[in-house]
This record gives structure tokens, C-alpha cells and sequence, in this order.
């Protein structure tokens, strides 16, 4: 039983997924799904676990062995990704069936929640394959669930933001495509230990160079680095709320996580950051991203866009940390995939909390709420400090590595552009803090009640992680850094 | 270097390039659609046709034991390509299926006038 466990955590949800279908009633359909995600939360805290004691778990499929056949290939970084997006996913569903059924219409609950299933399938599949070409085929499984979901939302601009992100992310997936295309001429091998091993002859062909850019460009879309990004504000925005906290909380992780695998495991650092300048075009953008998208987040009148704004920001810090090429910055970008997960989950879902009693969550909308729901009022601004990095929270720690790994480097300057990057942040958190306790009431929001306790319980409990992992940063820290040491360790 | 001996790359490319050209720059929801699919169809004409090798037979043992020869084309690509496009036409078929949803709730699927009718 042990031993299968890296297929079994995509194989649930895939299997639980068309199962939902037979079960008929939306409420049990919520349980079945709600046990579905947790069975693959616990898989994923056995696999890290075993990881941790064993190292590398080597999975074949079939029984066919690497290379010919495709092999899942769980090491700390799959292991870290799969429990950073099953605990996510599995706290949202907590809340899911209180919010969900006040958005969508009941007849298509049950499909929601099959799609749910299919995107988190997809999620685990790519961060737990050991081939490229499996890792795209989940990609699309994971997408095309995506753009479903989001174009439930009931605004109608949900079905544009939908299509838009379903062309956006098809270019982004064949590029990815191709990328895979001109690594399987030069090598003839899909499996990814093989590739690493393989693409070290041919570093200095042009081919690798394509196929290297191709890819980048392709998961640089999916996971909207500035000046990518456009397809992201609406798509999370007008997408229901509960998917909007899914998708913000892990599926620009996923897209980090295939970058990373291929940066480090496959094409190795070397290729990466001496052959290539990887490093500056990551850096340049990020940095770019940070104020562009953080000013923008500044200008919104819509909260849910305001935060999808401030997620690309995000991003775009975790890919400047990347840039820096240093250990510090690695496990920088490393820490900020979890504590951003935990953060945007708790303010979407706090949004999610606004959206059922207020039904919108346009700004003007938030005058009083810091009186009538202070529960979420205060949830949201505790994942907003977070967001800045305010000591006690999580996002202190990973800005605390991001500032050391600069200062690693030399790069005074920088360090200073970052901070005054946070202070953007300040400013649009502060704007919702001001409309929510500053601001006088208006008159039809008086009969506005705190959010029911099945969004505010799981709200609560991200952010309490915010705080713990703010304080005890054991788990995370060790985590990330063992993460670092193999992935610069394991590249040739 | 002879022209002729990368033919089907400079295919590839330029089918490539006009389906993404065509699905930026035109504003009609079908017609991105069209492009979109066009680029897809290029990338799966690149997969196909770096699998062939000039001479060789199909990868059936038997058969290439009768010819006497002993180069095959390699399969591994055409599978791969019918996985990436049943992944297609899903996704063609959710493209269309949101224009349909779109055309319903807009009355229109040219992007500016979605654009002019959103603005408040």
C-alpha cells in the first residue's frame, strides 16, 4: 500500500471525480469530494514523511521502468508542492458548499464539484510525474477544469475572462509543447531524470536554446509573470469565490513548480544561469512586476481584483528570488509558495465570506463591515499585514530571506525597491481597512450579518497557519532549505 | 545548407506563425478560435514529421525482418500526438461551447463590442 502511494494521490481524486456523477445529492457530493481532497492531504503527509527518512521515491508505472516507461519521481520538492496544494485545496472545500450553493444554481453543483476534482487531479498529477510529456498532458487536464470552473462565475464577464485565459493558457501549453518536442530530438528520452542527465552533451546546441525559450515563455504565461499577466485579474475576479481562493492559492504554484523542476532537474543551473541569462530577465521582470501590479492593485475598485493584482505582484517577487541565484533566494521563493498559498487562500476565502452576506465585493460595498462582520473584517486585514510582511505573519519570513538573499548578492538597491514595494502593499490593504472600519455605515447594509461559520472556520484556520507559521517557522524553514540543498545539489 | 532538407520545419514555422498571428490580431472569438487550432496543428505536424526517418519502415518487427531492413521510423511521436490532440479537441470544443455562452449573454462574440458593452 506504501508503495503506491505517489499514484494513488492522483488516482483519487481522478477516480472520486466521475463518481460524483452516480451520487445525485449536492451535499453528499460536498462529503465525498471533502474526503476525496483530505485522502490526498494525508497520502502527500506520508509521502513528505517518507521523503524526509528515505529520500527519493521512484514510482513505475505499470511496472515498465524509466525510460521507456513513465516513471513518478517523488523528491522533496514534489513532496512539499503536493502538500502545499492538497492541505489548500482541502480547507477551501471546507467552505465550498455554504458559498458555492449562494452562486451557482443547484442543478450544477454536482458538476462543480466533479470539476473541483479534475483540476486537483491534474494539480497533483504534474507535480508528482516524473515525465515531460505526462506533466503537459495534466496541465491541460488541470487547465481545461480551470476554465470551466472559472466561467461558472454568474457575472457574465466570468465567460470572457474564461475564454481568455483558455487561449492564453493553450499558446502557453504548446509552447511548453514544443519546448518538449525539440528536448525529445535531440535526446530521444521524455523521462526527466534521463533528460538530465542527456542534455549536459548537447548544452551548447542551439536546439536546447529554442526548446529552453519556448518553454519559458510557455510557463511564464501560465503562471502570468509581468508582462504576461493580463489574462489573471479577470479570471480570478469573476470566477466563483471559492475557485477564485483555489486557483489563486495554487495554481500559479503549479506553473512555479514546473519551472523550477525543469530550471534545476532538467536543463541544471548551469545551462540555466551561466549559458543562458536567465537570471537578469527574471529579475528585471520581476521587479517590474512588483510596482506595476502593485500600483495597478492600488487603482481597483473590485477587492477580488484588488488581491488578483496583488497576487501577480506575488509572483513576480517569487521569480525575483529565483532571479537572484543564491541559495537564500531559492529557498526565498520556496518559502513564499507556501506562505503565499496561505495567505491568498485566507483572504479569498474571507472574500468569499463578504460575497454571501453582501453579495459584492466592490469597495464601496466594504463601509461598515468592520462592525457588522468583524470576524472576516479581521481575517482579511490579518492576511493583508501578511501580504506586506509584517513580523509575526508569514509573509515577514519570506521577505526576511528575499531581503537576505539580495544583500547575499550586494544588491543594496534593490533590497530598498523591495521594501518600497511593501509599502504599495500597505497602501492597498489600507484602503480596504479604511472603507471597512472607517467609513459610516450606509443604511442598507444594516441587516449584514457576521458570514456563516462554515466559511468562517476554515477562513480562521488559514489564518491562524498565517500566524503560526509566522512564529514557529521550523517546519517551513527546514523544509524549503532541505528543498534548496537538493535541487542545487541534485543538477549536474 | 539546402532549403529542402529542413522543408518541413519551414512548414511548421510558417503555419505556426499564422495561427498565432491570426489569434492576436483578429477580434472575433471563432476566428481566434481558428487560429488557436491552426497553431496547435503546426506543433502536431513538427512531432509527426521529426518521427520520420527517409527509408525506413513502420516499427513492425516481423515486416522489417521480411524487407531485410532494420530501420524504423520511431512511434513514440504519433502516439504522443494523438494524446495532444484529443487534448485539442476538448479544448476546442470548451472554446465553442464558451462562445456559444457568450454570444448568448453579449449577442455579440466581436471582442471590442464585448469590451464597449462591460464598460460601465
Amino acid at each position: 500500500m506504501i508503495a503506491q502511494l505517489p499514484i494513488l494521490q492522483v488516482i483519487v481524486p481522478l477516480v472520486a471525480a466521475p463518481l460524483c456523477l452516480f451520487i445525485g445529492r449536492p451535499k453528499l457530493v460536498w462529503l465525498f469530494t471533502l474526503v476525496s481532497s483530505f485522502m490526498a492531504f494525508i497520502i502527500s503527509v506520508v509521502l513528505l514523511q517518507q521523503v524526509m527518512t528515505n529520500g527519493t521515491i521512484i514510482y513505475s508505472l505499470g511496472g515498465w521502468s524509466a525510460p521507456i516507461g513513465i516513471e513518478y519521481r517523488i523528491d522533496y520538492l514534489n513532496a512539499y508542492l503536493s502538500l502545499i496544494i492538497s492541505a489548500t485545496s482541502s480547507i477551501i472545500l471546507l467552505a465550498a458548499h455554504t458559498s458555492i450553493t449562494a452562486e451557482i444554481e443547484e442543478s450544477k453543483l454536482t458538476l462543480f464539484y466533479v470539476l473541483f476534482l479534475i483540476c486537483l487531479a491534474g494539480m497533483l498529477g504534474i507535480v508528482a510525474s516524473g515525465d515531460v510529456f505526462n506533466v503537459f498532458v495534466f496541465l491541460e487536464i488541470s487547465a481545461l477544469a480551470s476554465y470551466s470552473l472559472i466561467a461558472l462565475g454568474s457575472d457574465r464577464r466570468a465567460l470572457t475572462a474564461a475564454l481568455r485565459y483558455l487561449l492564453v493558457g493553450t499558446v502557453g501549453a504548446t509552447f511548453i509543447l514544443i519546448g518538449i518536442g525539440l528536448m525529445y530530438i535531440t535526446t530521444g528520452t521524455l523521462n526527466m531524470h534521463d533528460l538530465s542527465l542527456q542534455l549536459v552533451n548537447v548544452a551548447d546546441s542551439r536546439t536546447l536554446v529554442t526548446a529552453f525559450s519556448f518553454f519559458t515563455v510557455g510557463v511564464c504565461l501560465k503562471l502570468a509573470l509581468f508582462p504576461l499577466h493580463w489574462w489573471l485579474p479577470n479570471a480570478y475576479s469573476f470566477a466563483p469565490s471559492v475557485v477564485g481562493a483555489l486557483l489563486a492559492a495554487t495554481a500559479t504554484k503549479v506553473a512555479i513548480y514546473i519551472l523550477l523542476r525543469f530550471i534545476f532537474t532538467i536543463f541544471g543551473v548551469e545551462f540555466s544561469f551561466s549559458i543562458l541569462p536567465l537570471q537578469y530577465i527574471l529579475v528585471a521582470l520581476g521587479l517590474a512586476g512588483i510596482f506595476v501590479a502593485s500600483i495597478t492593485a492600488i487603482y481597483q475598485q473590485d477587492v477580488k481584483q484588488l488581491f488578483a493584482y496583488s497576487s501577480v505582484a506575488q509572483v513576480a517577487y517569487m521569480m525575483l528570488a529565483l532571479g537572484l541565484n543564491n541559495t537564500s533566494g531559492l529557498v526565498a521563493t520556496l518559502l513564499h509558495l507556501f506562505n503565499h498559498a496561505l495567505m491568498k487562500g485566507a483572504l479569498f476565502l474571507a472574500l468569499a465570506g463578504v460575497m454571501y452576506r453582501v453579495g459584492s465585493v466592490q469597495l464601496e460595498h466594504f463601509s461598515g463591515l468592520g462592525q457588522r462582520m468583524p470576524w472576516t473584517m479581521a481575517a482579511i486585514v490579518i492576511g493583508g499585514l501578511s501580504l506586506v510582511g509584517l513580523p509575526l505573519t508569514v509573509g515577514f519570513i519570506s521577505k526576511w530571506y528575499l531581503l537576505r538573499a539580495t544583500l547575499e548578492n550586494g544588491w543594496w538597491p534593490m533590497a530598498v525597491l523591495i521594501l518600497i514595494g511593501s509599502l504599495l502593499s500597505i497602501v492597498y490593504v489600507w484602503r480596504i481597512v479604511e472603507a471597512a472600519y472607517f467609513t459610516p455605515s450606509v443604511e442598507s447594509s444594516s441587516n449584514i450579518k457576521e458570514a456563516p461559520l462554515s466559511i468562517l472556520l476554515p477562513t480562521w484556520l488559514l489564518v491562524l497557519a498565517n500566524l503560526y507559521f509566522g512564529t514557529d517557522t521550523n517546519f517551513t524553514v527546514t523544509i524549503s532549505n532541505l528543498t534548496a540543498q537538493y535541487l542545487l545539489g541534485a543538477s549536474p | 545548407m539546402n532549403i529542402w532538407d529542413s522543408f518541413n520545419y519551414w512548414v511548421v514555422m510558417i503555419l505556426m506563425m499564422n495561427g498565432l498571428y491570426i489569434l492576436i490580431s483578429q477580434g472575433n472569438f471563432i476566428k481566434k478560435i481558428i487560429g488557436l487550432t491552426v497553431f496547435q496543428t503546426a506543433v502536431f505536424i513538427f512531432f509527426i514529421s521529426m518521427a520520420k526517418i527517409t527509408g525506413a519502415t513502420a516499427p513492425i518487427l516481423k515486416q522489417a525482418t521480411e524487407q531485410g531492413s532494420t530501420l524504423y521510423s520511431n512511434p513514440l511521436p504519433h502516439v504522443l500526438i494523438l494524446t495532444a490532440i484529443v487534448v485539442s479537441i476538448s479544448t476546442m470544443a470548451l472554446a465553442l461551447a464558451l462562445v456559444i455562452r457568450i454570444k448568448q449573454a453579449y449577442g455579440t462574440i466581436e471582442e471590442e463590442e464585448i469590451q464597449h458593452k462591460d464598460q460601465p
